[in-house]
């Protein structure tokens, strides 16, 4: 894949010592959704914030298409377009100037056709005129999208976009992050939704105390970190684990009714078959068998802590 | 240059005088013509004339002066002191735009704005006393310039202070006394001499005796030095707003 963002050995720290981001290096590629994944303080804004020119790094190197941000950043800002985490809009404005000025602010002409399509999408169109003042916390944040997407952004940061948002209004975002996507939008992604994430991203990083941990394709960290269990409901209640189980390392919940069985899908033996086998020479009856495989969300706490 | 950001910027400052018309318009004029009323006619009457003019007409440059003065530094300083203060200083620090496209955009608009409240407190004087632009080239181009200096001098203030108090700070505290004492209400030659030798510090005196001179061809001191002083001031400002740009100081963490 082509990479549209490098970004390599990148340190940033303040005066008072903190350390918001300690060496790091990251390629995000052109056209996929990049998920940034990290407790608060992190470091996911202060890469954001760096990337789009808002902040300067201490040491290192970015690269948005190969031009330096530092060097040329009016070329590397016009490519980027940014939904900031905070809902900072000038409040006494309307929705439509609100829009049309970031857009000027870009370098690009007035595009009544765009700006209004834009708007119809994020369901603004109708409070085009109302001000930013009087709208609620999801409109606001949609004014924020809309904003960013005035210039026709190449790469298009996304600062934690549905804090705050209702799950209807969610899952609607997800549909336009997903249609920009397949527009050929480069995203980046910062969530606290570890569903967002799983939902959205092609690839996912974590970052934790200003470094990366790792980054992975998501369907193959959750392949390879995944585990799966399974949770099988018995007809009669057992209160320890038969020799011939034990090697299974069975958990018993559910007041003895459930046993809990962890295995390795990636395995060439899950053990499934032979454990089944065993539970019917024991003669225990089965009553239902529910798999659950682990989510990002369970990777992510695993790295973490 | 990024011309359509530069309108962009430009077009959002003069609508934000609209929606606060009485306050960026009204309120100058007012306190302008109180002025006229107090020191143009109730003491201007008592008072003789200064070279041969008439004390009402007399304060007219210094009166535009103090106003011009006070909104150019105000209007400069909230224009980029509120996108700082609700963060969306953030959105014109990840535009294109240069520090170039910055000046034009805000400080175009604050001159802008402060040179029409000057030509409207001007109009406003014509209606209360006879004045006559001896030359009125000179003129609108002192005004401008004065506008333009003063505004970016406001646009540094904006861009340092960390507070609303920081922000009043300096207009209140320093140009309003400067204003007073640099002969807004009387010439300098009428001081005694340790006082016109203190007077000669206070840069303000330097563009009112100027300010003057377009209007009533006498002045303090030379035009030239006044015009050399106000050109140097606007050079002195914008490479401190180049230089806090490129350095990020006070604005980018």
């Amino acid at each position: 894949m082509e990479p549209i963002i490098s970004i390599n050995s990148l340190c940033k720290s303040y005066k008072n010592g903190f350390i918001a981001l300690d060496d790091v290096s990251l390629t995000i590629n052109k056209g996929e959704i990049f998920a940034l994944l990290g407790p608060n303080g992190a470091g996911k804004t202060t890469l954001i914030s760096i990337i789009t020119g808002i902040s300067i790094p201490s040491s290192g190197e970015v690269n948005v298409k190969n031009f330096d941000v530092i060097k040329h950043p009016l070329v590397s800002k016009g490519m980027i377009g940014l939904v900031p985490q905070e809902v900072s809009i000038e409040p006494f404005e309307t929705i439509i100037s609100s829009v049309n000025f970031s857009r000027g602010l870009f370098g690009k002409p007035k595009d009544v056709k765009h700006i209004k399509s834009i708007l119809k999408q994020l369901s603004l169109w109708d409070k085009r005129n109302s001000k930013i003042i009087e709208l609620s916390g999801g409109m606001k944040r949609r004014v924020l999208i809309a904003k960013a997407l005035s210039h026709e952004p190449e790469i298009l940061f996304l600062d934690e976009p549905t804090a705050g948002v209702d799950v209807e209004l969610r899952k609607d975002m997800w549909k336009i992050i997903k249609s920009l996507k397949n527009n050929g939008v480069t995203i980046i992604l910062t969530t606290h939704y570890i569903e967002e994430a799983e939902y959205l991203a092609d690839r996912v990083g974590f970052i934790n105390k200003g470094k990366i941990l790792l980054v992975e394709d998501k369907e193959i960290l959750i392949n390879k970190f995944g585990k799966k269990t399974l949770s099988i409901n018995i007809d009669k209640k057992i209160i320890s684990i038969p020799k011939t189980l034990i090697k299974y390392k069975l958990e018993i919940v559910n007041s003895g009714y459930t046993l809990i069985y962890n295995y390795n899908i990636n395995n060439n033996k899950t053990g499934i078959t032979s454990l089944l086998n065993d539970l019917s020479s024991e003669n225990i009856q089965l009553k239902d068998i529910i798999t659950n495989q682990s989510s990002l969300e369970d990777i992510f706490v695993d790295m973490v802590s | 240059m990024n011309f359509y950001a530069i309108k962009s910027i430009y077009k959002y400052e003069i609508s934000r005088t609209y929606r606060t018309l009485s306050q960026s318009l009204l309120a100058p004029i007012i306190s302008t013509i109180l002025y006229f009323v107090v020191f143009g006619s109730a003491l201007g009457s008592k008072i003789d004339n200064i070279e041969g003019i008439e004390y009402g007409v007399f304060i007219v440059p210094g009166l535009v002066m103090l106003s011009v003065l006070m909104q150019s530094v105000t209007n400069a300083a909230f224009a980029i002191y509120f996108p700082k203060f609700i963060g969306t200083i953030n959105e014109l620090l990840s535009a294109p735009v240069s520090t170039i496209d910055i000046i034009i955009g805000y400080i175009g608009a604050s001159t802008t704005k402060s040179f029409s409240i000057g030509i409207i407190i001007l109009i406003t004087a014509h209606m209360i006393v006879p004045i006559k632009i001896v030359h009125p080239i000179y003129m609108l181009l002192f005004l401008f310039l004065t506008c333009f200096s003063f505004c970016s001098f406001g646009f540094i203030i904006g861009l340092w202070a960390k507070n609303f108090e920081q922000l009043n700070l300096v207009p209140m505290l320093i140009i309003t006394p400067l204003v007073f004492l640099g002969g807004s209400f009387y010439s300098i030659s009428m001081l005694p001499f340790f006082w016109q030798k203190i007077s000669m510090i206070n840069p303000v005196v330097y563009l009112i005796s100027g300010f003057r001179w377009t209007f009533f061809d006498f002045s303090d001191f030379s035009f030239i030095i006044s015009l050399s002083a106000i050109i140097s001031f606007s050079i002195l400002c914008n490479f401190i707003i180049f230089l806090m740009f490129k350095t990020g100081y006070k604005i980018r963490t």
